[in-house]
């Protein structure tokens, strides 16, 4: 029995950095950068539901979707003031140092508007937890809505990428930012419109993240940002299944690795076995193996 | 091209070396003969131990602004200046020298025990007195020039085991701490062996990591497993909140017994004080523990808008500590930063000190205080002293 | 063709030597202020923490801009060569003489960590680029967490190692806790001064200048630019890229070491070992100019002494951090950026040139 309910905790907390990690590989995807800020987009995204629905008051629904529009809002503003310039910088080190630069920034300007204390979220959730076998396992309404969520989230983007006009844009700037300008595609757009959706997601993954673990402060999103990550790569980064697949995994193995082997080691099993499968598999689970050829 | 980014890194780098070189030059007049006893603050105000880092900036603050407008210590008014140390400790010492730098005569700080350890290194070789508010750990004070306010962790974990047998508040007890942190591997050790004294049965002892603070059913579903009755956590309430949230998920509802580090979860914003309901936590200090705590209490909500936690309570008696140890020697400004260090250092042991976290205190010469910790239980969201 | 070769060695010759220069410029600088007491505390005890902080950024661009492969675990051979050394000063605190201890204190840290970097490049160098920056990443991580709950106790009986608590080390009466868990190493000897850490810098640099230089180096480099040219010319990718890796990681090692010795208590913490460490001298090395040696060992230098120099601000202080930070790389990288400081260089120059004739 304690093994069924260890597997659906692992469930649990995996959706949570399935969410995160498809805004993160979504944007690795499309614009080939690792967004180190992304982790406080999401913190962003919390703090706004919390000042509007907390503080002010407002019905979660229109919190969380002021939210998203924050955020994306914020998205394209980062992108535009600092990645954009650096596209064409001679190293793509250098947007990744940026990256962490506006990590820094985004996370002291919460420290400086709300203070160091930790915020306890009210869940925008409030769906009963569903029992089974006599009340020994219980699922809450999070998991549930969170893995809603993961699979609409999926199921939209695959259609936008595949069916649309500025999705297939964003599959040709992907595959060839050159060729792509020389087909008349507007780059610079496409890659705005990731950096919108990715931040839009991130928003919708910081109300989910808190609803689930409900205390908040401006170094929230950085651990979960990493962790999500970590997932995005082991289920192949670029690849929005992979990054469901991939963050489930994750948050199983976290958590049977705390419940069998030792909760004192729970990081390091969780990093090993990322390691190994990596050697395995050097692109992860379901990434794309490309030969280089001469 | 690239000579020009030369240039201007090396003008930028070599104007940095000078320019802090020259802080130096002017500030180095200033560390004697001042008419203000200058104290130098240390702690975590940015990064992830910013929560207790400010608390000790905010109230000391209060304490030293309350001190001067009742006409200062010895006709002399305080100077607080507070240095962030990011809870590094190298950044820590950084910030140690840099109040050096600007003059100060005896320290506050550091807030964190691992910074705490490296800076009384330097306090030691500087003879400077230094007095930390919650440096927890055994060698935060392990000279002599060293005291605290809080309780050592090995004082906590043995008080807390011998209070859980005395009073029989459980039979299985289930521990959950943080194995990568100071202060609660600390405390635990400390427990676990007490209560191998006490023939307390330990069922479950998992950990948790800074890495990993958010999820913590599988360290609940073992200690329930185990049929645990009474669950110890000696840990800070940020994640004693989560802990609490989760059990009550999974409708679990053991005792939760804590140590000071629980105070301040009822202020945790909107936290549902209904889930501490009936937790129990060994500290010297709540905001209602005594008339003392309560005017202080009132004071610092009215200032800074949140009800102090303990950390801000030790830092606010440290600040009057060291009034009362200037006052009990007759110290002035103008004297240098060892003799101070000395008159304070004797004054110490010999004063006798009530604050907002107790009551008569008095140390030793190893830089321990004694004091009784108060048990607290949450009863309708609110704290009750036992 | 003789003639080219001379001219290519004494450039390179004469580049170097304005490393070491300025190495030892800035060294007799401090020094002299130092002597005539203009040096404030503040910078004073800045000094070690620089010459660590340039040699992990120097050890990094190895890494990054010669061998061309991005590693974000850094900080964890930083942590091992620390923790290796301290360990080994704390056994021997009191049977060997400082002057003996600390250099072989080095020694041990710097083989630890490169022998760590062999370790994890054997499996980990075929990956490529953001796959093989996550598994350092990892790697760094797995390091920190077994630190942190390693007991290792020493009594009449020798050794005694626990993952769970000091008191499961079973230890005698004369027993004791040398490695305490998250608690980490107290009471290491300060041995680390100034002049050791400019030393170690030097050191740092020949090393790495040498490497680049040598048959070897050119070996790294080529693989960096296109592995599968290099191949086919029978160079030993393998062997190359442990090679450059290794060496690497046992220059963090000596950085670690430096670390240890200047502060009496050791712990891993996410803030000094982490990843986040490991990121901050990625930031260095970017910043300086990836392959650049020289410019990592001031870019280390100025973003360590800046969120000191800005304390002065307060609370403001971090937030001041990253909008320079953010300013200084689009200043250094942004294309748009480039063009503009080449123009006004360009004017300057011509600037001068009109002076010059009208003279």
């Amino acid at each position: 029995m304690s093994f069924i309910t260890y597997l659906i905790n692992g469930i649990s907390l995996g959706s949570i950095y399935a969410l995160i990690a498809l805004g993160y590989t979504m944007v690795y995807g499309i614009a080939k950068m690792l967004n180190f800020a992304h982790g406080d987009v999401i913190m962003v995204g919390a703090f706004t539901v919390y000042t509007l629905c907390s503080i002010l008051g407002l019905p979660p629904v229109v919190g969380v979707l002021i939210a998203v529009a924050f955020c994306t809002a914020l998205g394209m503003g980062i992108e535009k003031m600092a990645y954009k310039p650096l596209r064409k910088a001679s190293s793509p080190l250098a947007v990744l140092i940026t990256a962490i630069g506006v990590s820094y920034l985004l996370q002291n300007l919460a420290l400086l508007i709300f203070g160091a204390n930790t915020k306890s979220f009210t869940s925008v959730i409030s769906m009963e937890p569903i029992k089974l076998a006599d009340g020994q396992i219980s699922i809450s309404g999070e998991t549930i809505v969170t893995i809603i969520v993961c699979i609409l989230i999926i199921i939209g983007l695959m259609l936008f990428i595949n069916k649309t006009k500025m999705g297939q844009a964003m599959l040709a700037v992907a595959e060839d930012k050159g060729a792509a300008q020389l087909m008349g595609i507007n780059v610079d757009g496409t890659i705005a419109l990731t950096f919108a959706i990715g931040s839009a997601l991130a928003a919708v993954a910081g109300v989910l993240l808190c609803s689930a673990y409900p205390s908040l402060t401006p170094y929230t999103g950085s651990m979960p940002g990493i962790k999500a990550f970590v997932a995005a790569v082991f289920g192949g980064i670029g690849s929005i299944p992979g990054a469901f697949i991939g963050g489930i995994l994750l948050g199983i193995i976290e958590i049977f690795g705390k419940a069998y082997i030792s909760s004192q080691l729970s990081d390091a099993i969780v990093f090993a076995v990322l390691i190994i499968v990596l050697l395995v598999k050097p692109t992860g689970l379901l990434g794309k193996n490309i030969q280089e050829k001469v | 091209m690239k000579k020009l980014k030369k240039l201007v890194s090396i003008v930028v780098a070599s104007a940095m070396v000078l320019a802090m070189a020259g802080c130096g030059a002017s500030d180095a007049g200033n560390t004697a003969g001042g008419d203000t006893f200058k104290i130098g603050g240390i702690g975590p105000t940015t990064g992830a131990a910013a929560i207790y880092g400010m608390a000790v900036q905010n109230a000391a603050q209060l304490a030293v602004e309350e001190i001067n407008a009742a006409g200062g210590v010895n006709g002399y008014q305080l100077e607080l200046n507070f240095q962030d140390d990011e809870h590094d400790a190298e950044k820590s010492v950084n910030a140690y020298n840099n109040l050096k730098d600007w003059g100060a005569q005896i320290i506050l700080g550091s807030v964190t025990s691992a910074p705490c350890i490296a800076v009384v290194e330097k306090t030691k070789e500087d003879n400077m007195f230094q007095i930390t508010p919650s440096g927890t750990a055994v060698e935060c004070v392990q000279y002599d020039n060293a005291f605290r306010v809080c309780f050592s962790d090995p004082t906590q974990g043995v008080i807390a085991a011998q209070y859980i047998k005395e009073k029989a508040l459980g039979t299985k007890i289930a521990i959950i701490y943080d194995s990568s942190d100071t202060y609660s591997t600390g405390i635990y050790e400390a427990f676990a062996g007490e209560a191998a004294n006490q023939s307390l049965e330990i069922v479950s002892t998992e950990a948790f990591t800074a890495d990993s603070n958010k999820d913590f059913s599988v360290q609940l579903q073992k200690a329930k497993d185990a049929g645990a009755d009474l669950v110890f956590l000696p840990i800070y309430y940020s994640e004693s909140a989560l802990i609490l949230s989760q059990a009550a998920q999974m409708a679990y509802a053991p005792t939760f017994f804590s140590v000071d580090g629980m105070d301040g979860i009822l202020s945790v914003d909107n936290f549902d004080a209904s889930l501490a309901e009936g937790s129990i936590f060994l500290s010297p200090f709540t905001s209602t523990v005594n008339a003392k705590a309560e005017t202080f209490s009132a004071a610092y909500e009215a200032k800074f808008g949140e009800i102090p936690n303990q950390f801000a309570a030790d830092s606010y008696d440290a600040v009057y500590i060291i009034k009362q140890a200037l006052e009990a020697k007759n110290a002035t400004p103008d004297m240098t930063v060892s003799d101070l260090c000395e008159a304070l250092k004797s004054a110490m042991v010999e004063i006798n000190f009530s604050g907002t976290t107790g009551d008569s205190i008095t140390w030793s010469a190893d830089g321990e205080p004694t004091k009784a910790p108060i048990a607290i239980k949450i009863v309708n969201g609110e704290y009750t002293v036992l | 063709m003789e003639k080219k070769n001379k001219l290519q060695f004494s450039k390179t010759f004469k580049s170097n030597c304005i490393t070491y220069g300025i190495v030892i410029v800035a060294f007799l600088i401090v020094q002299i202020l130092l002597s005539a007491g203009l040096v404030s505390n503040l910078l004073k005890g800045l000094l070690v923490p620089l010459c660590s902080y340039a040699i992990l950024a120097v050890s990094l661009n190895l890494t990054v801009g010669i061998l061309g492969e991005l590693s974000l675990g850094h900080a964890g051979f930083m942590c091992v060569g620390a923790f290796t050394s301290a360990f080994f000063s704390k056994c021997f605190m009191d049977t060997l003489p400082t002057l003996v201890r600390f250099p072989l204190a080095i020694l041990v840290g710097a083989v630890c960590a490169g022998f760590f970097g062999l370790l994890i490049g054997i499996p980990v160098l075929r990956l490529k680029g953001d796959y093989l920056a996550i598994v350092t990443l990892a790697f760094g991580e797995i390091i920190k967490n077994i630190i942190n709950i390693l007991f290792i106790g020493k009594d009449s009986k020798g050794f005694h190692f626990s993952t769970t608590s000091a008191i499961d080390l079973n230890l005698e009466e004369d027993g004791q806790v040398l490695i305490k868990g998250a608690q980490g190493i107290t009471g290491t000897p300060n041995d680390s001064s100034f002049i050791i850490g400019i030393v170690l810098l030097l050191i740092t640099l020949f090393v790495v200048l040498n490497l680049i230089h040598s048959r070897a180096g050119r070996a790294i480099m080529a693989i960096r630019d296109n592995t599968i040219a290099a191949e086919s010319v029978g160079i030993n990718i393998t062997k190359y890229k442990l090679m450059a890796f290794s060496i690497s990681a046992a220059l963090a090692g000596v950085a670690g070491v430096l670390y240890a010795h200047n502060l009496s208590t050791l712990i891993a913490l996410p803030k000094n070992f982490g990843y986040n460490q490991s990121i901050m001298i990625l930031v260095f090395v970017v910043l300086g100019g990836i392959g650049n040696i020289r410019g990592s060992v001031i870019a280390a230098v100025v973003l360590t002494l800046l969120p000191e120099l800005l304390r002065g601000l307060n609370d403001y202080r971090m937030l001041i951090y990253a909008v320079v930070l953010i300013a200084m790389m689009l200043f250094n990288w942004a294309p748009k950026c480039i063009e503009w400081r080449e123009k006004m260089l360009h004017k300057i120059k011509k600037n001068k040139k009109t002076t010059k004739e009208a003279e």
